[in-house]
Order: C-alpha cells, then structure tokens, then sequence
C-alpha cells in the first residue's frame, strides 16, 4: 500500500477544528551537503527528537507555540523520561520512550562498536510548530550550536 | 525537521532524518532521509521490540555512510502489519488533537511536583 499522504490529512483536519492552516515547508532549492568524513565506528553522533520527551523533574512542554529544548544526558535511565504532545497518540511513546527517542538501541549500537560514541546530551523538543520563521531563525540556530558546541560528527534527527 | 536538517547540515555537520511522513519530507528536501512506513509516533520502531529499534537504527545511520546525492530518502524495509489496515485510518476522520494550552502539560502529577520542586502533598489528617 502506498505511503499516507498527510499533508492533504492534516490539512482538512485543520479546517474541520477551526485552526489556521499550517505551512507545510516547500523547498525546491538542493539541500546543503556535509560528507561523513570518518567511519561511523569513529563517529560521535548528537540527536534531536520532537516527540515531546522530557525527563522527570524537567519542566514538561505546553502545547501553544512552544519551541524550547530539553538537554537529555545520553546516560539517562530510560525509566525517567516522559511524553507530551498535541498532535500524536503518546500510548505507546510512553509506554517505550524508544519509539520516538532511540536512546537505548544508540547506546547499544556504541557498546558494540557500530558508532563510536554519544553526544553527552540529546536534544528534545516539541515539534507542530506553526512558524517556519520561528523554526528557521530561532529553534534551528539553537539546535545547530548546541551541536557544534559538542563537536559531534553526525546528527540523527527524528520526528514524530 | 527537514528545515532543521539543513541548518545543521549547512553548519557542517552530516544529518539524516528519521521520517514516517514521506509527503512532508520530500516537501522539506533534507540531506538525507529514512523513510520508515510506519504510523506517527513511531520513527524509530515499535514499543518494547529492541531488536527490530536496533536494526531499524542500523539500517537508518548506515545512510550517513552510503547516501552521496543531496536529498536521498531510503525507504526502510520494515512493515508495521501485514495488512497495513492502521493506513486509511491516520488522521482520516477527525482527530483527538489536544487543546493548545499555555501552560506545561505534565505526564503525570508527581512530574509536576518535581519540576516545581515541591515535596508530596502533606498527609491531611497527620499533625504538622
């Protein structure tokens, strides 16, 4: 069967509640290009979620136009993170933080030796956020200098 | 995510985004992509299945390495059910989307207390 086609979807949903409608971001411009310059096996990789994960004791995201991050130390106990977002059935996000934040299949993969390491600490958000001006000029520039300010080698970066 | 794919990108750092909305992500055109054809909020694979999140993982961050062309998407070889009745049914009547409310929206309320820095509610029939 083929993929969902969600802009349509959501686009009539929108209507239906009453809400503006969203902007979807259309680039038909080429995407910038880094190469990976080193195996994976040598590589510290930093990630970025918007499933809305937080950790207990952190305070938890409100759903109006909110575009903070929460730093997660990649040695978190995965028993302390927490789901909230408006926009996705969290069930199963809370039940196993794993299907939205990889925390423990990445941890894994460095134990055996397929990356080389973690950033110390992950970056989560919530993501449905309506500006792409907040987006391009505020949340990105964030994200990208906590990055480099951890010098990782690749960014996995995982959507709801 | 894919406006955020680039800004890292263009800072110089490789990315590849996790996706399960192949429509929004062409749309946006990230560096690199791995489309998972899975429902929302689940990029990176079902609940308490660690196999399947780690070879999903692997299949995925493997694109950091074999992808050359700007704006690759590899479609993942994982299947939610054989069916894929779950298909017709996203976001297809009405939906449960949340109020937007300002304020934090707390899992649970021992959350709340501990952000807050609050110990547990005092005991309302014991002596202060």
């Amino acid at each position: 069967m083929e993929p969902v086609e969600y802009i349509p979807r959501i686009r009539d949903n929108y209507l239906r509640l009453g809400y503006k409608p969203y902007n979807w971001a259309f680039n038909t411009d080429p995407p910038p290009w880094t190469p990976l310059n080193k195996p994976l096996s040598k590589c510290r990789l930093g990630l970025a979620a918007s499933g809305g994960i937080y950790m207990t004791g952190q305070v938890a995201f409100h759903y109006k136009d909110d575009i903070s991050v929460r730093d997660i130390p990649t040695d978190v106990d995965t028993k302390d993170l927490r789901a909230t977002h408006f926009a996705y059935d969290l069930s199963d996000a809370r039940t196993d933080p794993n299907v939205v934040f990889p925390i423990d299949p990445l941890r894994r993969l460095v134990r055996e030796g397929f990356l080389g390491g973690l950033a110390e600490r992950f970056q989560t958000f919530m993501g449905g956020i309506y500006s792409t001006r907040r987006v391009t000029e505020d949340l990105a520039p964030r994200l990208t200098a906590r990055f480099l300010a951890e010098g990782v080698d690749a960014v996995l970066l995982v959507p709801v | 995510m894919g406006l955020v794919a680039r800004h890292v990108e263009a800072a110089g750092i490789p990315t590849l985004c996790m996706t399960s909305a192949l429509d929004i992500t062409r749309a946006a055109n990230p560096p690199r992509a791995a489309f998972l054809d899975f429902p929302l909020g689940h990029a990176t694979g079902k609940p308490d299945e660690p196999e399947l999140q780690r070879q999903i993982l692997v299949d995925a961050i493997s694109c950091l390495e074999s992808m050359t062309a700007p704006g690759s998407i590899n479609t993942l070889p994982f299947r939610w059910s054989e069916d894929e009745g779950w298909k017709p049914k996203a976001f297809a009547g009405g939906d449960d989307r949340l109020p937007r409310h300002d304020t934090p929206q707390y899992q649970d309320e021992e959350d709340r207390r501990r952000a807050e820095g609050v110990g547990p509610p005092a005991c309302p029939v014991c002596p202060s």
